[in-house]
């Protein structure tokens, strides 16, 4: 059944359709096969020869490197190598990252000494770096967790100082006159009032050290989602080259997902979220 | 029960060249209601803020009482907090829930106790922030226009209710609004602040509880209105919204950095 909603303004940019909610469902599918018909087009072009396999290998090889993979169970290993190293990275993020904005956001004397070098450092390309971290660290594990730290450093770096400068001066003030103590100020007031722009720069920084650690691992890795693929390159299995990119972009994806639902746990609170929050 | 809760002598602000406040002399009595009456940027906010502890006199000598609370014009809830937790925060002893519960109950908000302040109308807030300065046991409560932002029906509800609370309490309050009625409803003294200066004070001796149609009131009325500067000529101009004043209530950024 077709809802037909008579038009405000005779601009369509303006009207409001309003369709029942199953419509809108059935719509939602016809969005999955835009996709598949270009899957579909790209395994045509290649079964049929159009398509190169040294440019593109076809959707059922991948497929098939991948069942490959896995059953050998090289591609949980170096999952689990790439995994610990964003782990790590993150953490030493955090937690040096979160310290230094946490001085510079409370303290007059911390921002001097400590905001103007950070906002210089973070003009560095990361990846210009990697030469000083293999002289610095070798060629170990070292520079690679040291290389995704130290990407992921800045945005939650940044973040967190601006957002616990942008907290509500009145909400300060209020605290003042309730008579909370400091501890209290910033366990109360300032840090959960800075933390929706900190978890935007957790996201960023998460996905980052996904970026750096391509790059990271390529530089004498033994194992590694980066190490996998740039054995392939070597002896050119561009199936598995694909199944990287794969790994890649759905390990993107997890993390985005396992940080909204942070948000969603943190920032219940929020008027936006209260529906959902039931 | 002559004893001053509010004793101010010779009080005056500058900021720069402005002055706010020119030689303020001010005393509540305990247990008094007075209301401040003045245009925006009259200066009534700056004397509010100075007996509040968050602005320092330029000179004069200001004695006010360690306990006292402030309800502003917006809630100023944090929003992450419910309104118990809200009413709650920084309170000691282990009762301190039980409290909040009691406070929020008593401003009729038992059904609200764990909602968040995103969710809460504006009158709801604004009764969580009267229960979060009640709950302190004030001796002193400052209401800096707390009913400004409210629809005309919720403002009625709240000036009852802050009638009442004055009673129970037997609390000092000084209550500035730019609303003659609402001074003439709540307040045994009506003082008319203008360029930094008070320049009246008038005692307003109505029976409660008040309504409009109280013989009296509109002679008040008039009275406070022509203290106050207002002519009639002024009314009957088409009103042009006065910006409010910068003392109002923000403080700079700076003033979250402790150090």
């Amino acid at each position: 059944m077709k809802v037909t909603v008579p038009r405000l303004v005779d601009d369509p940019a303006l009207s409001i359709s309003i369709a029942p909610a199953t419509k809108k469902r059935s719509r939602q599918w016809l969005r999955v096969l835009s996709p598949v018909a270009l899957l579909l087009l790209w395994q045509i072009g290649c079964s049929s020869g159009w398509i190169s396999s040294r440019t593109l290998a076809a959707p059922s090889q991948v497929i098939a490197s991948f069942i490959e993979l896995t059953a050998n169970g090289s591609l949980q290993h170096n999952l689990l190598v790439s995994l610990g190293r964003v782990v790590k990275g993150m953490s030493l993020a955090l937690l040096v990252g979160g310290s230094l904005a946490l001085l510079a956001g409370l303290s007059r004397t911390g921002e001097y000494v400590i905001d103007a070098p950070m906002q210089m450092l973070r003009t560095l390309p990361v990846l210009a770096l990697i030469p000083f971290f293999i002289i610095w660290f070798g060629i170990g594990e070292v520079p690679k967790v040291a290389l995704v730290a130290v990407a992921a450093l800045f945005p939650i770096y940044l973040t967190l100082y601006s957002g616990i400068r942008g907290v509500d001066p009145k909400l300060v003030e209020l605290a003042r006159i309730i008579g909370l103590s400091r501890g209290a100020l910033v366990r109360h007031v300032i840090l959960p009032g800075a933390l929706p722009t900190a978890l935007v720069g957790v996201r960023y920084s998460l996905g980052i050290s996904w970026l750096i650690l391509v790059a990271a691992e390529q530089v004498n890795a033994t194992s590694g989602i980066g190490y996998l693929m740039n054995d392939a390159r070597d002896f050119m299995r561009i199936d598995i080259l694909v199944v990287g990119l794969l790994i890649y972009a759905l390990l993107g994806l997890i993390v985005d997902i396992l940080v909204r639902w942070l948000e969603r746990r943190l920032l219940g609170w929020r008027p936006s979220f209260v529906g959902t929050a039931a | 029960m002559n004893d001053q809760t509010v004793n101010v002598c010779g009080l005056t602000r500058r900021f720069g060249n402005t002055l706010a406040l020119d030689h303020v002399d001010l005393a509540i009595e305990s247990g008094e209601f007075v209301a401040l009456l003045g245009r925006s940027g009259s200066g009534k906010s700056t004397l509010l803020r100075t007996l509040a502890g968050l602005d320092a006199p330029t000179a004069g000598s200001v004695q006010v009482p360690n306990e006292r609370m402030v309800v502003f014009q917006e809630p100023r809830l944090l929003p992450w907090k419910t309104a118990a937790q809200n009413v709650a925060l920084g309170l000691k002893g282990s009762d301190a829930k039980e409290q909040a519960r009691a406070a929020l109950v008593e401003v009729g908000l038992e059904h609200r106790l764990d909602a968040y302040p995103g969710t809460l109308s504006g009158g709801e807030a604004q009764r969580t922030a009267l229960a979060r300065a009640l709950v302190r046991d004030p001796k002193l409560l400052l209401l800096d226009e707390p009913f400004a932002a409210l629809d005309a029906l919720t403002r009625m509800r709240m000036h009852v209710l802050i009638e009442s609370l004055w009673k129970r309490h037997r609390l000092s309050v000084l209550l500035i609004t730019h609303d003659v009625d609402e001074a003439i409803l709540l307040a045994d003294r009506a003082l008319v602040i203008d360029r930094g200066r008070l320049v009246a004070s008038i005692a307003i001796d109505l029976p409660r509880p008040r309504d409009l149609s109280q013989p009296g009131f509109f002679a008040l009325r008039k009275q406070l209105l022509t203290a106050i500067g207002v002519t009639d000529v002024e009314l009957r101009e088409p009103a042009a919204k006065e910006p409010q004043a910068a003392s109002d209530g923000t403080v700079a950024a700076d003033s979250i950095v402790m150090a």
